[in-house]
């Protein structure tokens, strides 16, 4: 059996990757998938020391479940947002969106 | 109907007129007058049902007509308020509305009913060329109100019932004298009646809380009529030492008739009064509000003569009034001769019999003051109306002759007898009435009764000054008769004189009636030859309103001789003097009396004497010393004292405490937070991805925190 560590390493990874696409690529709709990624990572996560520490509890596959449901609607949100912005300012790409700023 | 109810519906109608005219049909002449005139004749006739059933009744005195209810409650008693109808209050009812009817019947004549407004007359002046008053409904509503006044003095049952009527009257007084406001004179005369009555006034009201603080009650009947209550007052002593409470309280009653009465000293306003329309002199100044005042004398003659025994020495408050009574007499009359307006004349003459009947009251005449009192206002009221029927004939005749003469200058007139016969008649009766012509006017009966009275008590003092009263009486009289109708007219206006309209002679043939007969309800029956043929009835009836009957005087010849001569004496001393005067010739006094004609002209200049003692002296206490000093100086000085100091301590404040300290924090605080803000403002970027790195670095830092170090 693969031991706890490989699949925690592996998340790490698939995190860091998610980590360093939303924080560098300049596509909105890249941001997303990395964003996903990341969710995908913690939910690797959730299942395994579910798996491995609580097999006899489902908490660690319905903890995944309502992941994945609220990575579905952050994406059609995500996506709904990023079509009415490109509607306005002709582009997706970040830093040109800094309507927050002073 | 019980009787009591019929007495307070008395001066019930009289208001409702005034009311209704002032609100309702001043627009309309015809109706104000209807209506001022229909509410007298109805008040009339309760009045004359009310007399009937006084004189009717037995025992009126012991058994008033008498109803009160409570009014005011204080504490535990209640002030009440009611009626009541005595021997003495039946009486001056009778007299009351008798002339307030002939009055209000004179009025219509009197203010041109009938003619058409004349263009150029004003509100405020009287008509100019005889057309109808441009005020017409007004006086109306103001002499019912005045009416309705006196009659409810009349019928009161207590003090305050009376003042209040009382009041009202002054009131009228007051807007009946300057009914002209267009003329200054008129507008000056009406002030000074109404301050100097209220002189009087405040001394009445003084003793009428005197009165009540010490018996706890107002009502005439359970002072008046209770010896204990009397007898309590005259013993107990008073705050000014020689004067019993019952005295105080009789002297200060007493000086609100001399404000009310006009007398000396505070007459003067009277023959300023005559500035008001004639009817108004006739109604307030001779016949009801000036007896108004001895009304309230007579009424209290109980508590003024309290310990004082018939025949004995009188008391201090009786002295005052008899002197202030006799010399008011005498003054006035003195005055009266060197007067030429007629209706001055007519003025001081009432001063001087009021004064009569206040010496009368004084002397312990009850009966005799009473007496003069009823037949002084038939005939007083009928000399005032006669004058104003005069007076209209004067100025009737001044507008067609366009000959600029006063029209109520004697001197002008003369002759009028033929032009006027019924007002020449009439006037005569009412002169010969007021002279005390012996026998057939009522002048005579009363004054000899009041005559007789201080001789055979020996109040020879008294006596002395009302004779000599009598005699200028009868002189100014006949002057008066002598210069209007006798002789041949001195102007043309005069010789284009006409008579009255017959609103006008009407009342003054009744009156006349009453100037005649009003004496012979009281010859005394000791009286030699008719005495006793009419029963004395007066003395019978109104003596009963006190607790002993007064008792009638034995017959002496004395003054009976002195009263005929001096009237006799006067009237015909009066012709010879004045059955002469020439056309534009000043009165033949005049030079024979000299300096002292010109002092009784000038009224011995009391007028000047006040204006340089009182009310100069009053101006310049209200102008100088407190409006100027004491107003200006000190009061308004302290206030702006205290502005200007408040002023500085807010500007001290203001420059050391508020601008550094609390302005300065308060702005540091904005100014710190704003500075803040701009300096870390650079932090926002707006770029969502450098906002995710500074949320992962903080994350970070915390999370190896709590891995490090909270273990």
């Amino acid at each position: 059996m693969i031991p706890l560590s490989w699949y925690i390493i592996f998340a790490g990874l698939l995190f860091c990757v998610g980590l360093y696409g939303a924080l560098a690529r300049r596509n909105a709709l890249a941001i997303l998938i990395a964003i996903e990624i990341m969710l995908n990572a913690v939910n690797i996560n959730l299942v395994a020391f579910w798996r491995y520490i609580t097999p006899e509890k489902v908490s660690g596959q319905a903890f995944a479940l309502i992941v994945f449901a609220v990575a579905a609607s952050e994406a059609a949100v995500g996506l709904a947002l990023i079509i009415s912005l490109y509607r306005k300012r002709r582009t997706v790409a970040v830093e040109e969106i800094d309507m927050l700023k002073w | 109907m019980q009787i009591e109810t019929l007495i307070w519906l008395i001066p019930i109608p009289p208001i409702i007129a005034f009311f209704v005219i002032i609100f309702g049909v001043n627009r309309s002449n015809r109706l104000s007058h209807i209506l001022a005139v229909g509410a007298m004749l109805v008040s009339w006739a309760f009045s004359m049902l009310v007399f009937w059933r006084a004189v009717t009744t037995e025992e009126l005195g012991q058994h008033p007509f008498h109803v009160s209810l409570n009014w005011l409650p204080t504490g535990n008693t209640a002030l009440k308020m009611g009626v009541m109808i005595d021997p003495l209050s039946a009486l001056t009812l009778f007299f009351v509305a008798w002339t307030c009817l002939m009055i209000f019947i004179y009025s219509i004549g009197y203010n041109n009913f009938g003619k058409p407004r004349d263009a150029e007359d004003r509100p405020g002046l009287p008509p100019a060329k005889g057309g109808i008053e441009p005020m017409y409904a007004r006086f109306f509503a103001f002499i019912s109100l005045f009416a309705f006044g006196m009659l409810t003095l009349v019928i009161a049952d207590n003090l305050l019932l009376l003042f209040i009527g009382w009041e009202i009257m002054g009131l009228c007084s007051y807007l009946l004298i300057g009914f002209w406001y267009g003329k200054p004179s008129a507008r000056d005369a009406m002030i000074k009646a109404f301050m100097t009555t209220r002189v009087g006034d405040v001394f009445m009201l003084l003793g009428l809380a005197y009165l009540y603080s010490v018996t706890g009650t107002l009502s005439f009947r359970e002072i008046l009529y209770n010896e204990q209550m009397l007898s309590l007052l005259a013993s107990a002593p008073s705050v000014i030492p020689a004067l019993s409470t019952a005295g105080l309280i009789g002297l200060l009653i007493f000086i609100g008739t001399v404000g009310k009465s006009a007398q000396f000293p505070l007459h003067v306003w009277l023959p300023d009064a005559m500035e008001g329309p004639t009817p108004v002199s006739a109604m307030i100044h001779a016949a009801t509000m000036v007896s108004a005042g001895v009304y309230l004398v007579i009424r209290f003659f109980p508590l003024i003569t309290a310990g004082w025994v018939e025949g004995q020495h009188l008391t201090p408050t009786m002295v005052v009034i008899s002197m202030i009574g006799g010399f008011t007499a005498l003054f006035a009359a003195t005055i009266a001769v060197a007067q030429n307006d007629i209706k001055r004349v007519l003025a001081y003459s009432t001063i001087s019999q009021l004064g009569y009947m206040v010496a009368a009251v004084g002397i312990g005449a009850y009966v005799a003051a009473a007496f003069h009192l009823v037949t002084h206002a038939f005939f007083k009221a009928l000399l005032f109306l006669g004058s104003g029927s005069v007076i209209h004939g004067m100025e009737h005749g001044v507008h067609e002759t366009h000959e600029h003469v006063d029209g109520q200058d004697m001197l002008n007139m003369g002759g009028l007898r033929r032009k006027m016969p019924i007002t020449f008649w009439t006037f005569l009766i009412g002169g010969f009435a007021l002279s005390g012509f012996p026998l057939f006017t009522a002048g005579f009966w009363s004054k000899d009764e009041i005559l007789g009275h201080a001789f055979l008590n020996r109040h020879f003092d008294i006596f002395l000054l009302l004779a000599l009263a009598a005699l200028l009486t009868a002189f100014y009289t006949m002057r008066q008769i002598t210069l209007t109708f006798l002789g041949e007219p001195r102007t043309k206006a005069a010789d284009h004189a006409h008579e009255s309209v017959r609103t006008m002679t009407l009342p003054l043939v009744v009156l006349s009636i009453f100037a005649i007969g009003a004496g012979w309800a009281g010859i005394a029956e000791e009286f030699p030859g008719i005495g006793g043929i009419i029963p004395n009835w007066f003395h019978e009836f109104v003596g009963g309103t006190l607790i002993e009957h007064p008792v009638t005087l034995a017959f002496n010849p004395v003054p009976l001789l002195v009263s005929i001569a001096v009237s006799l004496g006067g009237l015909t001393l009066g012709w010879l003097v004045y059955r002469r005067v020439q056309v534009g010739a000043s009165d033949p006094l005049r030079k024979p009396l000299g300096g002292l004609y010109t002092l009784l002209e000038n009224k011995y200049y009391i007028d000047e004497i006040y204006d340089r003692f009182i009310v100069r002296p009053a101006y310049w206490l209200a102008e100088t010393f407190t409006y100027r000093w004491i107003d200006r100086g000190l009061i308004d000085g302290f206030l702006h004292l205290v502005g200007r100091t408040s002023l500085r301590v807010g500007a001290a404040l203001r420059s050391y405490f508020d601008v550094p300290v609390v302005n300065g924090a308060g702005d540091l605080v904005g100014e710190g937070v704003k500075k803040i803000g701009r300096t870390f403002r650079v932090v926002q970027t707006g770029r969502v991805q450098e906002y995710l790195i500074v949320g992962i670095l903080f994350a970070g830092i915390i999370l190896s925190y709590l891995l490090v170090f909270a273990r």
